[in-house]
């Protein structure tokens, strides 16, 4: 489904990544893991057009996306779920849902998506009318990710959703991307919460120092050694 | 004494000279025009320089003109006594209006908004009380004879010439010596900074309100000059919106962050002026500005240094990166 | 004394009663900055300046080509509405990576195209519309129809513009991009066009304004200067983008003005409302309305 070959990205001078390849297929849970500052976040912004890559070239699809201008890349079926949440905290949660249905093809269907991510999300219902930026984390991350699902997505781009949550939060976020991949869609994760992601992904890589270090299912890299010393402390 | 220096002595040896190897007088009247609103600008791109954006001047110089001119008119009070008075009036306006900017941090386009309407309503009032100031139709100080010292008239336009070559100077002797005063490094720190710049122990409010009436007086200087010099002004050569906004613009055409910046601005608007003037005689009224306007905006696109300081730019060191806004991030989001 | 208090008081409520109408107009205007400015981050100095080419377009249309008002109105408020999107084409989309000063400046410069034009074009001489409208008393007091129908109209003008920034996707948008710039193409928005759609906005608003003032006022190049200054100190004290603020302070400098020329003349007004302003500064510097962030 999604592409990258080769990518090189970075912000002005400095480079964050360095000859990226990567392949998410229709239907399966992808994830990258690796630590703060290994180019995580840029490798989401540039697979959803916020900063373009100096190098390489990613296809959704078969969709050339870096030729695509970024609002356009929505309309391909990616969806970015940005780190942070990124909520328009002033605006209430049916006006944050709206602006995800904002493409012409959404707006469309913009009342039959509502009801899904209300069915989703029944909290996101009662809460339609406060304004995002007054809930808490776990509710702002389900209102970001019910933006994300507005559009009517195939890809799902999740950027650190456990980030900033109390852990019994981070456990109802992780229930929940199952619950997503399940409805059919296609989730590319990137987490730091290394041990729980794995448990949801079928496949992931190790993105180290903005290259690929390692790839391979999730069992696969739970087995690693690398991997148990560094990020799952066994 | 290093070369600049020479350079300076020579040129200002020159430009003393001049009046008397070549007196014509329009070509002197242009000279004296073109450096009282060198002047002018030149205490424009004081403030200017740091980022302190006024539209404002218009009415400090209206100030300068119209109290000088008052004074004498109506309670016979000599210049020499009433324009240092115009200047004081103009520089406790510019506190009043300019302290809660300061104090309360309005900055940027509240600044610049703020200092518009001051502006706009100097004129306003040089309009509402016409029973004084003969309202839009403009003003004359009364003559006393053809020259006097004590009302400061002269019929003789050397002598003019002489004083505006003298304020000017006194002008670029100001820009320099702040250009290597600790306020310049406080402004600079400002101008980056506020909060950065108060933490290092610079007292903002202070020094921008040093910056700013040093300014204002210099402007209200100027304005009196020009009412000495023409004897005639009206609300909209001296005051408002649109004088502010001509300061301005020959600040940038010449370039804010050079000492000769805003002269060579004013050299090049005033001969727009004159050139356009006698190409289109009277249908000039209006054409001037239009080009003026076609010109601020082309230069603030394509030459926000202004003449001189991409020249200087060019010459010297590479440039210095803009300071960007919103450039460091996400720029696709812009472009 | 009596008597002499009873006629005080009868001008005194027409006052305020003229400044609330006054006051929906430069709400208005307040409106269509505030817009632009919460969209784009950038002032039109000229927008008082585009509403004047607006009041010719009028007089032109309705003196010269002799439109009705009610048809010469809808074209030229699609007029100042597209020359709102060729000055954001023109002028602001070049500058948008430059410092906010320099695009500020900008419009600076074509404020003095557009009073020049208008000196070139049309002359200095005040025109007016001569449309003359009956005049309404209730009691002693009497209020023309030109300030009622041009408040009405300003109100509708302004729920208008409410009704579409809740009600539509784009709307919302422009609601939205105020908060967070840099993730609209996630949304899929193109900013660039929601640029020049809310500077087409702000161009209608002031097309509308034009043509409820030349109702009331003579049309001539200056006439920009008398309500722009004014318009430009409502938005501060209102807080820039903040549009509720800007609607309260409409009408508080609306009544000031409108006061105060009732005991001099209306430039002391503007005086008085200057005065407000600076006093205003030290009380509620963050503006009338300040977001407590």
């Amino acid at each position: 489904m999604l592409e990258l070959r080769s990518i090189d990205a970075g912000y002005g001078s400095f480079q964050a990544l360095f000859d990226v390849s990567l392949d998410v297929r229709a239907g399966e849970a992808v994830g990258v893991i690796g630590p703060n500052g290994a180019g995580k976040t840029t490798l989401m912004r540039v697979i959803s057009g916020l900063i373009r890559p100096i190098r390489g070239t990613i296809a959704m699809q078969g969709t050339d996306v870096v030729a695509t201008p970024a609002h356009r890349i929505v309309s391909l079926g990616i969806a970015h779920v940005p780190e942070n949440r990124r909520l328009f905290p002033r605006l209430t949660v049916a006006d944050n849902l709206k602006m995800g249905a904002f493409m012409p093809g959404a707006r469309a269907r913009y009342a039959e998506r509502l009801d899904f991510v209300f069915e989703l999300f029944p909290r996101m219902k009662e809460r339609r009318h406060q304004m995002a930026g007054t809930m808490s984390g776990g509710e702002q991350q389900m209102c970001a990710i019910g933006r994300a699902l507005m559009s009517n997505p195939k890809l799902l781009l999740l950027d650190e959703p456990s980030a900033g949550l109390a852990p019994v939060v981070v456990q109802q976020v992780f229930e929940l991307v199952k619950r997503i991949r399940s409805s059919g869609l296609t989730v590319l994760i990137v987490e730091q919460n290394v041990q729980q992601v794995l448990r949801v992904v079928d496949r992931a890589y190790l993105l180290e120092a903005g290259t690929i270090r390692a790839a391979g299912t999730s069992t696969e890299l739970a087995a690693s050694d690398t991997i148990k010393q560094a990020y799952l402390g066994v | 004494m290093s070369r600049q220096v020479k350079a300076w002595i020579v040129a200002l040896i020159a430009l003393v000279a001049l009046p008397f190897v070549h007196s014509d007088p329009y070509h002197l009247h242009l000279l004296v025009l073109i450096l009282i609103w060198s002047f002018a600008y030149t205490s424009w791109s004081i403030m200017g320089r740091f980022g302190l954006v006024s539209l404002g001047h218009g009415g400090f110089l209206g100030i300068g003109a119209y109290v000088t001119a008052l004074l004498w008119n109506d309670l016979g009070i000599s210049p020499w006594l009433g324009i240092p008075l115009s200047m004081a009036t103009a520089g406790v306006l510019a506190l009043i209006v300019a302290y809660p900017c300061f104090r309360f941090r309005i900055t940027g386009h509240y600044f610049v908004l703020v200092t518009l309407a001051l502006s706009g309503i100097v004129l306003q009032v040089i309009t509402a009380t016409r029973d004084y100031t003969g309202g839009s139709l403009g003003y004359t100080p009364r003559r006393a004879g053809s020259s006097s010292i004590v009302a400061l008239q002269f019929d003789d336009k050397v002598i003019w010439y002489l004083i505006a070559l003298a304020v000017w100077l006194a002008g670029i002797v100001i820009w320099h010596w702040i250009d290597r005063s600790m306020i310049r490094h406080a402004m600079e720190a400002i101008s980056e900074d506020e909060d950065a710049a108060a933490a290092a122990g610079v007292n903002v409010t202070a020094e921008k309100l040093k910056i700013t009436l040093i300014s204002a007086l210099m402007t209200a200087l100027a304005g009196a000059l020009y009412c000495q010099y023409q004897m005639f002004i009206s609300p909209d050569t001296v005051s408002g919106i649109a004088v502010s906004l001509q300061m301005v613009f020959a600040a940038i055409v010449g370039g804010v962050y050079v000492a000769l910046g805003p002269t060579v601005g004013a050299i090049i608007t005033i001969l727009l002026a004159e050139v356009l003037r006698i190409g289109f005689g009277t249908k000039a009224v209006g054409w001037d500005n239009l080009v003026y306007g076609v010109l601020l905006v082309l230069f603030i696109i394509f030459l926000p240094k202004g003449i001189l300081g991409s020249v200087i730019d060019w010459t010297k060191s590479p440039p210095k990166p803009p300071r960007g806004h919103e450039q460091e991030t996400v720029p696709v989001a812009r472009r | 004394m009596q008597s002499f208090l009873d006629i005080f008081d009868i001008y005194f409520l027409e006052a305020v009663i003229n400044g609330i109408l006054l006051g929906g107009v430069l709400a208005l205007l307040a409106l269509g900055l505030n817009l632009i400015f919460g969209v784009i981050d950038v002032t039109w100095i000229c927008y008082a300046e585009l509403v004047m080419i607006g009041m010719y377009g009028m007089y032109y249309l309705v003196q010269y080509f002799g439109l009705p008002y009610w048809a010469a109105a809808p074209l030229v408020i699609l007029l100042v509405a597209l020359l709102g999107a060729a000055l954001h084409f023109l002028v602001i989309a070049p500058l948008l990576t430059a410092p906010p000063i320099n695009q500020l400046l900008a419009t600076g410069g074509v404020l003095f195209i557009l009073q020049s034009f208008a000196t070139v074009a049309f002359g200095i001489d005040f025109k007016n519309l001569g449309i003359r409208l009956p005049v309404l008393s209730l009691g002693d007091m009497n209020f023309s129809y030109a300030r009622l129908l041009s408040f009405a109209a300003a109100l509708l003008g302004m729920i208008g513009v409410y009704l579409f920034l809740t009600r539509t996707f784009t709307g919302t948008a422009i609601r939205a991009i105020a908060q967070d710039r840099q993730i609209m193409p996630l949304m899929g928005v193109d900013p660039k066009r929601l640029y020049l759609i809310t500077s087409a906005i702000g161009g209608g608003l002031a097309g509308l304004a034009a043509c409820l003032l030349v109702l009331q006022y003579d049309v001539h190049p200056f006439v920009g200067l008398s309500f722009g200054p004014i318009t430009f100190l409502i938005c501060v004290l209102g807080g820039l983008g903040n549009f509720i603020g800007g609607f309260i302070a409409a009408f508080v400098f609306a009544e000031i003005i409108s006061l105060g020329g009732l005991f001099s003349d209306l430039e002391w007004g503007y005086v008085l409302a200057f005065g407000f302003f600076i006093v205003m500064m030290f009380i509620r510097p963050a503006g009338l309305l300040a977001r407590r962030s």
